[in-house]
Order: structure tokens, then sequence, then C-alpha cells
């Protein structure tokens, strides 16, 4: 067993697009997560943070580079690989015919599970959704409804979780909760991958930051490491220690400006 | 296979909670039934052959409407699991990539059964008889779930590709309108040389004139042959095609 979680190496991804034109998302990424940290992949709309999140949960092949998840191969070692994931997509995604109890039940049923209702009920109670076990999912919160959704990613507990924008589109309130929902799962042991386009979501739940600029990974480090990029803070009438968010559009713009030159 | 059975239970719930998909499915080509049998009926009666009961007539074509509609929501089906993401989350699953689809498939053939049986009840109630035996019947069950595996091939590729909802729903209105460029409700000999000749010779004909002959317990000629060549051919294509389509996109 070695420490890395999942490791991906020179990673490429070109869409084609209509007319001949192809845009190329992925320009050779590299990073690595250690086993039971939470590591945030920060990045505007359109940077390629669900494209990298597709190839590492075997939905969509790269074009070129590698990536290992739990050590095996995502492009040839697929069915090992989903034996050791689950994919927390960016829209939640429940049947919203079934009742909460009966999604739950429905996966552990498909990951062959013992005892897919106990399993069920344990994790229903785990994330607050007892009471509303037999209502149909379709009735859900859009909190609720994630938090159904990251319960289902939990049956069979799989080492390696991949959260897809997991907060997008929630209220603030409904934010909070599921914030508290990952915090709790990282205390499990288990590795997770988030993508997130808020900074301050990145800056509370994430151990590890990297943020996906322009097709590659331009910086990546804890908390401490990305501020400590920028000049030391100024004392002056207070003292203001730089936001992840200042980090962030600090090196996005000086990538930018250089790559104008 | 224990997994497509899992995932088609799925479905089928979908369908016993909404019956409503069930009952539009069945609705239209009741309504095309009765206007034909009472409206039309004693017009059309005239170019039957003597003794013919307009209700036996009409029934094959009315059988293919339904699977055309209900096919429809095999599409609605599958476009709602793509578009909602629950493809991405089973397909990342430990499971074969083929059972989601293939539990679509399943339902398909399930639910439309279930809305042929309902017609057939219906057209009993305004005067369907039929002579035939156990075996004929059951020829009759078989092509229609060969017509229905046929057409549900065909509704999961704009399943796969369609943008919209609205969009996914589309491609069955020309296959629902087939049956009335047919025999299905009158015979193809009053009509115009050109409409005749395309009549005669798509496939809907070919199957309408088994059915009908194996309820009337009438000779079945060649064109059992020319129906199940059109099923078989056109299914394969489609499925082919739907694979491909699938392989690529989820």
């Amino acid at each position: 067993m070695t420490d890395t979680a999942i490791e991906v190496t020179g990673l490429r991804k070109t869409f084609a697009g209509p007319k001949g034109a192809s845009t190329e998302v992925l320009r050779g990424v590299d990073f690595t997560v250690r086993r039971g940290e939470i590591f945030a992949l920060l990045g505007s709309n359109g940077a390629g943070k669900t494209t990298i999140i597709n190839i590492l949960s075997t939905l969509l092949a790269a074009d070129g580079g590698s990536a290992t998840v739990a050590g095996f191969d995502v492009a040839r070692q697929a069915a090992q690989v989903r034996e050791n994931i689950s994919l927390t997509g960016q829209f939640a995604a429940v049947d919203g015919i079934l009742t909460g109890r009966e999604n739950i039940v429905l996966v552990a049923k498909l990951r062959d599970v013992p005892e897919p209702t106990k399993v069920a009920d344990a994790l229903l109670a785990r994330f607050g959704l007892t009471e509303a076990a037999n209502k149909r999912a379709g009735a859900y919160s859009g909190g609720m409804t994630r938090r159904l959704d990251i319960a289902m990613s939990l049956v069979g507990t799989p080492p390696v979780i991949f959260l897809d924008e997991p907060t997008t589109g929630l209220d603030p309130e409904a934010r909070l909760e599921v914030w508290k929902t990952v915090k709790g799962l990282a205390d499990s042991g288990v590795t997770i991958l988030l993508t997130t386009q808020y900074l301050d979501e990145a800056e509370q739940l994430a151990d590890r930051v990297a943020i996906l600029h322009g097709g590659t990974i331009i910086v990546n480090g804890t908390l401490e490491e990305l501020k400590a990029l920028l000049p030391p803070a100024k004392v002056e009438y207070i003292e203001k220690q730089p936001t992840l968010e200042d980090v962030f559009l600090a090196l996005v713009g000086e990538k930018e400006a250089s790559s104008d030159e | 296979m224990s997994k497509t059975i899992t995932l088609f239970g799925r479905l089928m719930k979908h369908i016993t909670r909404s019956p409503d998909t069930i009952i539009t499915v069945c609705i239209t080509p009741i309504g095309i039934m009765l206007m034909f049998v009472y409206v039309m009926g004693g017009a059309v009666k005239t170019s039957l052959p003597a003794g013919m009961n307009y209700v036996s007539y009409l029934l094959p074509g009315i059988l293919l409407i339904t699977i055309a509609s209900g096919t429809a929501y095999t599409t609605v089906r599958l476009f709602s699991d793509v578009a909602t993401g629950l493809f991405s989350r089973f397909n990342s699953m430990p499971i074969k990539r083929s059972a989601m689809l293939w539990s679509h498939v399943m339902t398909s053939v399930v639910s439309n059964l279930i809305s042929v049986v309902i017609v057939i009840l219906v057209a009993l109630t305004m005067g369907f008889r039929s002579s035939a035996g156990p075996l004929a019947w059951l020829a009759v069950a078989g092509l229609v779930m060969l017509f229905t595996l046929t057409l549900t091939w065909i509704a999961v590729i704009p399943g796969l590709v369609a943008k919209t909802v609205d969009g996914a729903g589309v491609y069955a209105y020309p296959l629902i309108f087939l049956p009335f460029i047919s025999s299905a409700f009158v015979p193809t000999a009053t009509m115009p040389a050109a409409v005749r000749a395309f009549a005669e010779n798509q496939p809907v004909t070919s199957i309408v004139n088994t059915i009908r002959a194996l309820l009337m317990r009438a000779t079945i000629g060649s064109e059992i042959w020319v129906a199940l060549a059109w099923c078989i051919g056109i299914m394969a294509v489609a499925y082919v095609f739907a694979m491909r389509i699938y392989r690529r996109r989820v």
C-alpha cells in the first residue's frame, strides 16, 4: 500500500468542436493526492475540472498522459478503479421517483453490499434523512438532495470519492450543510478529490489546493504554502492576511499577462 | 444480468408510480380506434371483405400505433437518466456498462406489452373477436414483441443524443403516422397508384397483414417473412448505431 491515492501525470484532453475547431482543455495536468486528504481542484467555469473528474472516474478516455486511482491505471484497469471510487457528479444524480431509502438500497444492491436495507438506514441516519427516508427524492430540498447524493456515494465505503462542484446551485444554508458533511467524511479516512469554483469552499474544506488554469495546474500546495506565494502581510492600520481569493486572482492575472506578451 | 434486473426494477417503479405514462400511451390509440370504428367505420365497411368486423380489421394497426407512442416514453426515460447524471453514476460503479441500457430496453418491452393488453381489452368491449388458437396468439405476441424491440432500439438513439426533452420525443411522430399510410385502416386497393405503392411496400403493411391473418385464422402468405425481415433488418441497424453512440457518450 502506498501513500498515494490519486496520481495524475501529463494528462491531456482535446475536444473536437464544430467545423473542425478543437479545444485543448487539458494541456498536461500533473498532481498527486495523498491517501486520506481532501484535495481541492480550483478553477473557473470551463477550466476542465469536470473533464479531469470524468477521466479519473473512467467515464472519459484521456488523449495523453496517465492517471492512477488507488494504484490502478484508469485506462487499463478501469474495472478495478470503479471498485475503489465513487462519483458525485455536478448535478445531484438521484432518482426522483424513488424514495431516499430506495435510492440508497438501489446503489447497495448494485454494489453487492450485504444487507442493503441496514446500510441504507445507517446512512440515512448519518445524513439526517431518516424522517424523509420514505418520501420521494424528487420532493427533497436542494440541500437534502445533495446529502442523499453524497450518502449514495458512500455505500460500500469506497476509499476514493470524487465530488464535482458539490455546492453549485445550493443556497448558503444548504452549502454549509454540505461542508459539514464533507468535513465529516474526511474524518472517516476516505480520500476526497473536490472540484469547486468557490474560493472560500476550497479554503474551508481542503488540506491541499491546486489551481487549474489554462489547461495546467499553475500552483499546488497547502493553504499556507499558497499564501506564502504572495508578499507577507503588510502591517498597516490593520493587519490583513491575503485570502485564497487574493492568491487566486493574483496568480491567474499574472499568468494571463505573461501569456499575452 | 442480476444488475440489469435490479435496474429494470427501478424503472418499473417509475411506471407503476406514474401510471399516467401508460394511460397517456393508451389514450391516443384508443381515441383513434373509437373514431375510426364509430365515425368512419360505416363508410369504410363497404370496401372491406364481406362479413369483416371493422374493429377486428383495425386492431393490428392500432397496436402498432400504441407501441410507437409507447416507445417515445423509452426515449424520454433514457434522456432524463442521461441528463440527471444517473448514467454517469451507474457507469462509474463496478457493474457492466451495458446493464443500464438493457434495463431501459426491458422496461420498454414490458410497459408496451401492458399497453397492448389494455388496448386489446378495450377492443374486446368494442366487438373485437378472434378465432385464433393459442399458437396463433403466441405468434402475434412474438411479432408484437419483435416490433417493440425494433422501435425501442430506434428510440434509444434520440434518447442518447437529444439536447432537450421535447427534442427527444419528436422522432416518434412519423412512426405514429406510418400506419395511416398502410393497410391498417383501409385496404390499399382504393389508394392512388403512388400512395398505394408506398403503402404496400412500407414495413407496417406487412406486419399489419400478418397479425391480421393470424387473428383471423386466414392463410399467412409470404408476408410474414417480409414482416420479419423488416423488423430484424431495421432493429440490427438501429442496434449498431445505438450501441456505437452509447459507447461514445457514456
